[in-house]
């Protein structure tokens, strides 16, 4: 070890060091770089672009992409240990299942799906709002659920950032309080309707609606960063319309018609002239100064093993939620949380998204599966949030409620009717008979945050470069498995409306597994907050205990709504990033005193 | 690597060349953008066996065509080509588990939830659970292998591997037929380029029509059936053979 860090290259200084070069990172590199500051960016993964790595000659690959997992990080490098409560032994995630985290510029901004949210206004004061409506004994036990420190108006203006740096495509609900027809009357207020209208949906988008209104629901295209038109951002970088190709979550676009930092953020990046992007190296530390007050800049390894010092006046994590909290652990960035004595914020809260919902068989359908994006779908959001009155339901949180197809792709997608075999003659024809005939309507919901679901250093299992893993211990718990049901006796409501022949109901009912892919909505760990026993970083994403390393990502949400983060993720980053223009570069120190 | 693009053999060289440290890869000003640096797939071509030997070829020949059998529907998992495919793959980084996590301890007891745990890479599984089988076999079935059993025998013993209940002489029978069955379905349904699907038969079998990457017609079209032959990354054989 000594004689490692004898090896260690002091580099030249430099003002921004950004860990990651995926979305939140991009975003930074490219507006601190536009203030004259000095930046790099280090990535772990290659360089990755359009013609050259998701050309359309290539891109439609699914064993190459999806079931061999070409882009993500590789286990070997970096994986985590997991068991579902505390009392178990953790064991490492040998190869990704449940979520899917990216490596490579981009990150996994480049094969997410882009169904772009922005949260509802209760879902950032979340705890003073169930209280005030329910009374605190309505929350569920052992919960740590608290308010976010930032409100939905105080966040608009970046949502707006965000969804304009994507080209959003999508149809307003709520446009400066007027309620809209065609939108989600429940979203909170915006300022401007999307940058681009909402994609043309699927047959079965077209019987959900139907059916729901029927329900007296309120269906609404799902807001998609698979844009329904051409489109150029805010920096000049240009889009192309979407064209179903069914290889969007995943996949990179080889149509430059997903929201990427490839499509919106790099190629006006690259034009800076202070910003460097050093690729294939893993940044395996945030160095503080002696006291632990300030950090000193980050120590990365390249590919061949030779470590390098990076120094730097602002240190900027955006590796993705859960290698965000590693680095704070393995750095000593804030306290450890200690979940026996409940103390302590480094690794507290970690939340994930609940799945259930319905499969719906017809008798005969043409769904055409595989004419299908990432973020095709229509959702109704009447039960999401506190949209609905939870009195004797006996949870708390709600789901949007989705009609979509998002891939057609036969490895993985073979439906058949409960009951088929799944090899031989009836297997066979099952899947050829089923194929065309099924659809699904799901709820993405939200969930809670809990004592005993959280992030931590693991004990024995390490990385090649002998660094404990991180060890994550989650399960759904009673709340969530409620309201996952709840939802899902909805679905298969709405699912027989639509016409369907069968119906299977789909719920939580085994404790939460690292198998079947669900979402990589990894929320919580380094939680943004108003008190610091509570939450990591203050309102403006900064450290609580070390002033120059802001923390981007989902890491930062006390709990996980009903929805996918990345609007969220995109609207805190360019927040904080207000906050670093407008106040932290003039007078660099803590944001927040308490 | 399998995929070696222009760009990393030059950086390679470059790396090479100079005596500097090397700072992964630099890149600052523009765009590291290079003319035709795409990096396609290296086809399978027919020819002999990569991995596995004649034997075990024609148990997976066996397997694979009980698990996806010929019939009206279309070709079965050997014709389809699913042990060239899983041929392939295992002689390939796939069969190294290169990219899994491969650090110990390996504890005994596991919880579902926490997924495989073996040690064994993939090229282990069908070399040791083959060799089980084959043991298996011998002795249960007078001296029979498995691709001599009847289809119903066949049949059977599959079912027994599936659910455990049959024993291999130390080997996990469940790991050996979950091995297979998510080879075989993956060889079945992945684009030909990679050996199996072989006619597209697969994609015929549920009427995916491949990577043709543009469906605003059928968006547009609700409800209504595709009529298109599928396409793979490498075209259509008559595209690509004129006279045919
Ligand atoms: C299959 C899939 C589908 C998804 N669909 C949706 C969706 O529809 N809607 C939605 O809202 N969200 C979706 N997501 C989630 C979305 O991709 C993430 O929320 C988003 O990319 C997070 O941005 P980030 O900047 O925090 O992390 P990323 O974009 O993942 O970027 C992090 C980067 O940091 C790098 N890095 C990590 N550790 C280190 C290190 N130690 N040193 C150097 N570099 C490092 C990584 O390689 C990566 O490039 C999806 C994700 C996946 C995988």
């Amino acid at each position: 070890m000594d004689e490692a860090r004898q090896m260690t290259t002091i580099l030249p200084r430099k003002g921004v060091v950004i860990v990651g070069l995926g979305w939140t990172g991009s975003i930074l590199a490219l507006e601190l770089a536009r203030q004259g500051l000095d930046v790099v960016a280090i990535e772990r993964g290659p360089w990755r672009d359009t013609a050259t790595d998701f050309n359309i000659g290539t891109a439609a690959d699914e064993l190459r992409y999806s079931a061999r997992q070409e882009t993500l990080v590789k286990p070997a490098q970096e994986t985590l240990t997991m068991r579902n409560t505390p009392a178990q032994t953790a064991l490492p995630i040998r190869s990704w299942g449940s979520f899917l985290p990216g490596s490579g510029v981009g990150g996994s901004g480049m094969h997410w799906n882009g169904q772009t949210w922005r949260f509802l206004p209760n879902d950032f004061v979340i705890n003073s709002h169930l209280t005030a409506r329910y009374g605190a004994a309505a929350l569920p036990q052992g919960h740590q659920i608290q308010d976010w420190g930032v409100t939905y108006d105080e966040l608009e203006p970046h949502y707006d950032a965000f969804e304009y740096l994507c080209g959003i495509s999508g149809v307003a609900g709520n446009l400066r309080g007027k309620i809209q027809e065609e939108g989600n009357p429940f979203e909170g207020a915006r300022q401007r309707g999307y940058p681009t209208p909402p994609l043309k949906q699927g047959y079965a988008q077209d019987l959900f609606a139907k059916a729901a209104r029927e329900h007296g629901l309120h269906p609404f295209p799902r807001p998609s960063a698979n844009l329904s038109t051409a489109y150029t951002n805010t920096y000049g970088c240009s889009l192309a319309p979407c064209t179903y190709c069914g290889f969007c979550e995943r996949f990179g676009c080889a149509n430059y018609a997903k929201s990427s930092p490839q499509t919106c953020v790099l190629p006006a990046l690259m034009r800076e002239k202070t910003f460097e992007a050093r690729t294939e190296c893993e940044v395996t530390k945030v160095n503080l100064s002696a006291d632990g007050k300030h950090a000193t800049g980050v120590t990365y390894v390249d590919k061949d093993g030779v470590e390098f010092e990076q120094p730097g006046d602002l240190v900027l994590l955006c590796a993705y939620a859960l290698f965000n909290v590693r680095l704070m652990l393995l750095s000593g960035i804030g306290k450890p949380y200690d979940r026996d004595r409940n103390e302590g914020v480094v690794g507290r809260n970690y939340a994930y998204q609940s799945s259930s919902g319905s499969t719906a068989f017809f008798e005969s359908a043409r769904f055409n599966p595989f004419a299908a994006s990432g973020s095709l779908g229509v959702t109704a959001d009447d039960y999401n949030g506190d949209n609905f009155d939870h009195g004797g339901l006996g949870f708390v949180g709600g789901a949007s409620i989705t009609s979509a197809h998002t891939n057609g792709r036969p490895i993985s997608y073979r439906p058949v009717p409960p009951g088929t075999p799944t090899w031989g003659a009836a297997w066979k024809r099952a899947t050829a008979d089923t194929y065309q005939k099924v659809t699904t309507v799901n709820a993405a919901g939200s969930v809670m945050s809990y004592r005993d679901c959280y992030l931590d250093l693991d004990p024995t299992y390490k990385d090649p470069l002998g660094r404990p893993l991180l060890r994550m211990t989650f399960d759904f718990q009673d709340n969530e498995r409620k309201m996952a049901r709840w939802m899902a006796e909805h679905c298969v409501d709405i699912a027989k409306t639509m016409g369907a022949k069968q119906t299977v109901l789909n719920t939580i009912t085994e404790p939460w597994s690292v198998v079947p892919y669900q979402t990589t909505h990894n929320t919580g760990g380094a939680v943004m907050g108003s008190d610091p026993k509570t939450s990591a970083l203050n309102k403006y994403l900064q450290s609580w205990d070390v002033s120059n390393v802001f923390v981007m990502g989902a890491s930062a949400f006390p709990q996980n709504a009903g929805y996918n983060p990345t609007g969220t993720v995109g609207a805190l980053t360019y927040w904080a990033l207000n906050a670093i223009k407008t106040t932290y570069l003039k007078n660099p120190g803590p944001l927040v005193t308490v | 690597m399998v995929y070696k693009t222009r760009r990393e053999v030059l950086a390679a060289s470059a790396v090479a060349a100079l005596a500097t440290p090397a700072l992964g890869r630099t890149i600052s000003g523009e765009m590291p953008w290079e003319p035709n640096d795409a990096h396609p797939p290296a086809p399978v071509v027919p020819g002999p066996l990569q991995f596995l030997t004649p034997d075990e070829a024609a148990t997976i020949d066996a397997i694979v065509d009980r698990l996806i059998p010929s019939d009206e529907l279309g070709l079965g998992g050997k014709d389809a080509g699913c042990t060239v495919f899983i041929d392939r793959q295992l002689a390939g980084s796939y069969g190294t588990n290169e990219t899994r996590y491969t650090k110990g301890p390996f504890p005994e007891h596991t919880l579902p939830s926490q997924g495989a745990q073996s040690p064994l890479t993939p090229r282990e599984q069908y070399r040791n659970g083959l060799a089980a089988l084959a043991t298996y076999c011998k002795a249960t079935f007078d001296g029979r292998a498995f691709e001599a059993l009847s289809a119903a025998e066949q049949d059977t013993l599959l079912k027994g591997l599936q659910k455990g209940d049959v024993k291999l002489p130390g080997f996990s029978a469940k790991m050996l037929f979950a091995a297979v069955h998510t080879n075989a379905m993956e060889g079945y349904f992945a684009d030909p380029v990679y050996g199996g699907n072989h006619e597209m038969a697969g994609w015929k079998l549920v009427g995916f029509p491949g990577t043709r990457y543009d469906y605003r017609d059928v968006i547009a079209n609700p409800n209504q059936p595709y009529t298109r032959p599928p396409v793979s990354i490498q075209g259509r054989a008559e595209w690509t053979k004129p006279g045919k």
